[in-house]
């Protein structure tokens, strides 16, 4: 029991560690570390889970690693994952707050963080790529994905809004094609 | 004791009022500590804004722990820390105790077949969006290709992505950013 606490506290103080820009910048790590080499979720499970942190208060990394761990070990796992994926943030802001005040504006700084965030565009790049693989199958699938991208871009719907109109849609989908029927309970 | 309460308390509100991930806090973060409070001028909650978004971890978390450490040391950064986190963790975790045994329900699987594109949409969306702002010239496109090709194509690990982007970043923008610097200070 303990051995999977302390990996869950290690795995998610890895992905605090190493996600800069916040949020989805942090799914390919997610993806490689939660996913591929422990296999504590599915990716389809981890899109649901985004989906329950966009609609629930606070940050998403926070949201999954509260799943992750509750699904793996329970309360005490939930714990540990959350504790772990918040642990960089104080260590690294109070040992590094005044260091990072006196040199935030050096060329070295401004550099470096000139890659990191070129870097997070890619991230959340390769995070649509996967997550598309996982979760777009077919044509209605697609509509759905543009019909969003519409929202957002064109008619600036809030990203929460879109999620309860999808939710929507896909039901009305399911019950025009003989859902309804085939469930008369519901 | 009696302020570090209210730290926790108003870092408890945001927490629990703030849908949408991390980003979404910072403003509600600075109405209440800048605006409401009065705890933080607002030119220095520039800085800690800067130092959360170029520090690892959940912006959200980072911009907590900095305020909490700047009114009362560590114990402000813990209990501001807990004031963010405790609110998703309790939601998640509740969430997590019953979603497994509604999953299988058809009404939400239909919701989820809904959803699950519309999170893809809503992670694409958030690669153009900060891509706007984070890859603005060849150097930086550079390294937003590169890194999209290693993690997405390559399925090379994040981690060394990550490091490597911040160092090309270092060798790529030093000497732009040196002399815009020389610029202003002449």
């Amino acid at each position: 029991m303990t051995d999977i606490l302390f990996k869950l506290l290690f795995t998610f103080a890895k992905i605090g560690l190493f996600t800069f820009g916040g949020g989805y910048a942090m799914i390919p790590l997610i993806e490689k570390e939660i996913i591929q080499a422990n296999k504590w979720l599915s990716m389809n499970e981890f899109v649901d889970i985004i989906a329950i942190a966009e609609v629930t208060p606070g940050p998403i990394a926070v949201n999954a690693a509260t799943y992750v761990g509750y699904k793996m070990a329970g309360v005490w796992g939930a714990a540990f994952a959350t504790i772990g994926v918040i642990l960089p943030s104080f260590v690294v802001v109070i040992s590094l707050a005044s260091l990072f005040l006196r040199y935030k504006d050096t060329p070295s700084v401004k550099a470096i963080s000139k890659g990191l965030r070129a870097a997070v565009t890619a991230m959340i790049a390769s995070a649509a790529l996967s997550m598309a693989k996982a979760s777009v199958a077919d044509v209605r699938d697609i509509v759905i994905v543009g019909l969003v991208v519409l929202g957002i871009f064109k008619m600036k719907i809030h990203p929460i809004i879109c999620i309860f109109l999808a939710a929507a849609l896909g039901i009305a989908l399911w019950a025009l094609s003989g859902g309804m029927t085939l469930f008369p309970a519901l | 004791m009696g302020f570090l309460l209210e730290i926790f308390s108003a870092f408890f509100k945001i927490g629990a009022f703030t849908f949408g991930g991390g980003h979404a806090m910072v403003p509600l973060i600075q109405k209440e500590v800048v605006d409401e409070k009065g705890w933080i001028e607002a030119e220095d909650f520039i800085d800690i804004l800067a130092l959360a978004q170029t520090a690892p971890g959940p912006v959200a978390a980072n911009t907590s722990v900095f305020v909490g450490y700047k009114l009362v040391g560590v114990p402000g950064a813990v209990w501001a820390l807990l004031g963010t986190v405790l609110p998703s963790f309790m939601v998640i975790l509740a969430i997590a105790m019953y979603f497994t045994r509604i999953a299988d329900s058809l009404v939400i699987q239909a919701a989820f077949s809904g959803i699950r594109p519309a999170v893809v949409a809503l992670v694409a969306s958030a690669a153009i969006n900060i891509g706007k702002t984070a890859v603005r010239d060849l150097k930086g496109i550079t390294i937003c290709v590169l890194a999209f090709l290693a993690v997405a194509i390559i399925g090379v690990h994040p981690i060394p992505v990550i490091i490597g982007s911040g160092i090309l970043g270092y060798v790529l923008f030093k000497d732009e950013e040196a002399s815009r610097l020389n610029n202003r200070t002449e």
